[in-house]
């Protein structure tokens, strides 16, 4: 029997900004339905990674094929196709300034599906349910809320076209532990119910536990070890030990000069 | 000798590079504008942005600058008793010069700049990329507004310049120098030649694909927050003045030499 195709499999993928090589070869499958968080420190690549995948960066090369099918140097008017299996949860929620929070919801719907705005509006209102938003909360505008709100209505945009891949770019950053512990929890209910194929990035290590079914680290711009979540106590990897443990001493160093 | 030229080769290089970046940048834009779908809302929106209310800063700018004009020549033209020809150096310099090149100006300065700080922290704070992973290409959700709107919303502007600008003259003729209004407005008609208004709106249609195209250029290349959005807008504004400056000489010497 021959193992189902990935949703995403990356292949050799390669990204230099200048002379900082940024992705130094990533190799690296996500199953259908499976739940992948990508654990690494600051500046290891995750963020370009992702948005080489989502096509927001041109890889120097490698490939990645989204279902069976290769996207690197894809046309742009075929981008638009995979794109409508994509959502993405961005870091800092990234919701529009200029629209309500409804119209921020229903978004994908209005604009990528050409949904009509009544009916859109609905949905987004049921969406901002689903996250534990009523619907006083859909009138008003980003800058209105709090952080955890932003992220909670972000996670309402990145599910309200019921994608079949979701992205979460650090998802409980910036959020205090009992709204991480929310937002954990609202993604593992939103993506249970969808039975999407997820892909984090984060160093936060409670939620890389909570929401995770296997997880892969990066360092210096390679995939360095990948396992399921339950294996990631006794990874035998010093580099994933030091991380998941948060200790200064280890084999990762950071260059930090005396006072 | 080879510290000398290198730097001013570099700078050289550099600005080759950003040229073809924006001529690149300018074919999508123009490509995306009339490919569809197109953003009708969108549109609407940033023609009132620009047209309805850029009126009050336009139309003061307009009307001083014809007062300051008819007042102007007034004092040199009585060295040589030409004061009739006040009218025709008003309407000419307006239509022809003030009216688009000033109303350029004006919308470069409020509306260049508030394209390039919109766009400019929709792209540092990551909403263009959310665009994008919402299957909505920004170049026709955001520049292409903006351009349409540009295009077509400075040379109604510069008419209204026109109009007020012409008003602003005959108000310091008539009530300041004493002219006969009659023959102050059948002097204007009568001098002002179609050439002299179509050149204008020519320029203003240009002048306002050219701040629109600047605004959304630098917004949309900016990078590093806010000083990097505060950079775009200075860069927008200021390259903006410059091309209005040398296009207006460009297009004067298209319509105008012999």
């Amino acid at each position: 029997m021959t193992a189902p195709t990935p949703k995403i499999s990356i292949r050799g993928l390669y990204k230099a900004f200048g002379p900082k090589k940024v992705l130094n070869g990533i190799d690296l499958d996500i199953a259908p339905g499976e739940s992948l968080i990508v654990i690494g420190g600051s500046g290891t690549g995750k963020s370009v990674m992702i948005k080489c995948v989502l096509g927001l960066i041109e890889p120097d090369a490698g490939s990645i094929k989204v279902d069976g099918e290769e996207v690197v140097g894809m046309p742009a008017h075929k981008r638009e196709r995979i794109m409508r299996k994509f959502g993405m949860l961005f870091q800092g929620a990234a919701l529009f300034d200029s629209l309500r929070v409804w119209e921020n919801v229903a978004f994908g719907l209005i604009e990528g599906r050409g949904v009509e705005r009544r009916q859109a509006k609905d949905i987004a209102l049921r969406k901002l349910a689903a996250v534990g938003l009523g619907s006083e909360v859909g009138e008003l505008w980003p800058a209105e809320l709090s952080g955890g709100m932003q992220k909670r209505v972000a996670l309402a945009r990145a599910i309200a076209t019921e994608p079949e891949i979701i992205f979460f770019d650090e998802p409980t950053t910036g959020l205090d532990p009992i709204m991480g512990d929310v937002i954990n929890n609202l993604i593992k209910k939103c993506v249970g119910e969808l039975g999407a194929t997820t892909l984090s990035i984060t160093h936060d290590m409670v939620s890389a536990r909570r929401i995770a079914d296997r997880i892969a680290m990066i360092f210096e711009g390679r995939i360095i070890w990948s396992g399921p979540v339950s294996s990631i106590d006794s990874s035998g990897s010093p580099y994933v030990e030091q991380f998941i443990h948060g200790l200064a001493e280890g084999p990762i160093q950071m260059p930090v000069h005396p006072l | 000798m080879t510290a000398i030229l290198q730097p001013i080769g570099r700078a050289f290089l550099g600005g080759l590079e950003a040229a073809g970046k924006l001529a690149l940048f300018s074919i999508s834009a123009v490509v995306n504008c009339v490919r569809p779908p197109f953003y009708p809302r969108l549109i609407l929106r940033q023609m009132i942005d620009i047209g309805y209310y850029s009126l009050p800063v336009v139309g003061l700018v307009a009307v001083f600058t014809g007062m300051v004009l008819a007042l102007q020549s007034y004092t040199g033209f009585a060295r040589f008793s030409a004061e009739s020809a006040i009218p025709n150096v008003v309407v000419i310099s307006i239509t022809r010069e003030l009216g688009p090149v000033l109303t350029a100006l004006m919308v470069a300065g409020r509306i260049g700049s508030a394209m390039a700080a919109e766009v400019g922290t929709m792209r540092v704070t990551e909403q263009i990329d959310a665009l994008t992973t919402l299957s909505t290409n920004p170049m026709k959700y955001l520049v292409a507004p903006r351009l349409i709107a540009g295009l077509t919303m400075l040379p109604l502007l510069v008419l209204v310049a026109d109009v007020i600008g012409v008003f602003g003259g005959y108000i310091v003729s008539v009530y300041k120098l004493d002219f006969n209004a009659e023959s102050y407005i059948r002097n204007t008609w009568d001098f002002m030649e179609p050439l002299d208004v179509v050149s204008g709106l020519v320029k203003a249609g240009v002048f306002g694909f050219l701040v629109a195209l600047l605004g959304c250029y630098h917004g949309y290349h900016s990078r590093g927050g806010a000083q990097g959005v505060g950079a775009a807008t200075t860069n927008a504004v200021s390259i903006a003045f410059i091309l209005i400056f040398i296009c207006n000489y460009a297009i004067t010497e298209m319509f105008f030499s012999r």
